[in-house]
């Protein structure tokens, strides 16, 4: 498992921990059955506040990412390649959502942002 | 399990009072304690240890009442101030000596293995350390005995960066068993930005707020605007500043319409602290 936090970045530390767990589990980097470390370890080890490491956790169940077994752990869910897809597709899609927002408030019309894109892809 | 639960603490000095102080620590968790110089942070640790008398309130650690078993309790608690005074012309080892006698849980093991860590020598006097090493000593002194919560006061002042790195990750160490707790005192924000889970706020003897670090963070906005967006917020600002690039300014975030169109970010511990700071006249 691999994570970089910025203390720098406007997004919450959670957040950070939340986003580059579920993709890393979302491109199969994490197999079903990987454990996770036990939080107060891994709030240890990446210098950050035991509740920080809580709350992206709870954050990766609620999207049914890891599944927790009490008094043994969290584990990485098992899903069907389809499930992947549709659970892939739905944060790319919350993300886009995001920048979508910021190019509209520049009032970039849609060609506009695809030709851009297509810059830099 | 509440390590420390302070309700309603009040004391009243001739030109300054601490007004119902209230916060809780729940056990393995790290808080900090933060508010300005002369904000209140000494006075209500001190009240806490029962070093001062307190004209109201009551103080429970580990679910026990500080009042009726305070000698029992204080085997429980590690406490170090900054800038404490020892005696000067005594040897480490000496003073440790005469202050282990009190501790029934004394492990001189764990006091060793601190020494090495800190780099301190026994065999010199008290007079001859430097002001970190001092703080590394009464921190030496608080982590030996078994203690389940450590209230420290400005533990890492006078330490340089690398030195408070490290104490840094030692609270982490010690907490991550999930049976010690730590509340330390602080104005050195980026230390809690980092490691604490909860942050507690005083400013001028009153508990501003005391919550979960995030969640205290985002309480507030810190807006970024021109001068004709500042007449729409102005009467719900904590405090602000206009300079020719127009304003910025803390608010609740309860005061504030999130779909206005003056910027807003997420404050630091450090921008809450100073715009507080600000609300109120200078001390002349």
């Amino acid at each position: 498992m691999n994570v970089s936090i910025s203390s720098t970045s406007e997004k919450p530390i959670y957040q950070q921990l939340f986003e580059q767990i579920s993709a890393q589990i979302l491109k199969g980097e994490l197999g079903s059955g990987y454990v996770l470390p036990p939080i107060r370890q891994a709030a240890q080890e990446l210098r950050v506040s035991i509740i920080t490491v809580k709350k992206a956790w709870e954050e990766l169940e609620r999207c049914g990412l890891i599944n927790t077994v009490t008094g043994k752990g969290c584990f990485v869910a098992e899903f069907s390649p389809g499930e992947m897809l549709h659970l892939r597709n739905e944060m790319v899609l919350k993300q886009m959502e995001r920048d979508i927002s910021y190019y509209k408030s520049f009032g970039l019309t849609l060609e506009e942002v695809m030709e851009l894109l297509k810059k830099i892809y | 399990m509440l390590a420390l639960d302070v309700r309603n603490l009040s004391k009243q000095y001739p030109n300054f009072q601490l007004r119902n102080v209230s916060f809780q620590l729940e056990q393995g968790y790290i808080m900090g304690f933060i508010g300005a110089n002369g904000a209140g942070k000494t006075t209500t640790i001190k009240s806490i240890m029962n070093m001062i008398h307190t004209e109201g309130g009551e103080v429970h650690i580990l679910g026990k009442n500080m009042a009726e078993h305070e000698i029992e309790l204080k085997q429980e608690i590690g406490c170090a101030f900054g800038g404490i005074e020892f005696y000067t012309r005594s040897r480490i080892r000496t003073l440790t000596d005469a202050i282990k006698k009190f501790y029934t849980h004394w492990d001189d093991a764990v006091y060793r293995s601190y020494l090495s860590r800190f780099k301190l020598d026994e065999t010199k006097k008290i007079a001859e350390l430097s002001t970190g090493m001092k703080v590394k000593y009464s921190l030496a002194l608080a982590l030996s005995h078994g203690a389940k919560l450590l209230i420290l006061d400005e533990p890492t002042s006078g330490l340089d960066p690398v030195a408070r790195d490290d104490l840094l990750d030692l609270f982490q160490e010690l907490v991550a068993g999930g049976e010690i707790s730590i509340l330390f005192s602080t104005h050195i924000t980026s230390d809690l930005e980092k490691c604490a889970d909860f942050i507690t706020f005083i400013a001028d003897g009153q508990i501003v707020k005391s919550a979960e670090k995030e969640e205290f963070k985002e309480s507030y906005r810190l807006l970024n605007g021109d001068e004709s967006q500042l007449s729409e917020v102005k009467d719900r600002m904590i405090s602000y500043k206009v300079n020719s690039f127009g304003f910025t300014g803390l608010i609740r975030a309860r005061d504030f319409d999130p779909s206005s169109s003056i910027k807003a970010a997420t404050p630091s511990l450090e921008e809450i602290m100073i715009y507080f700071a600000k609300k109120e006249p200078a001390y002349v």
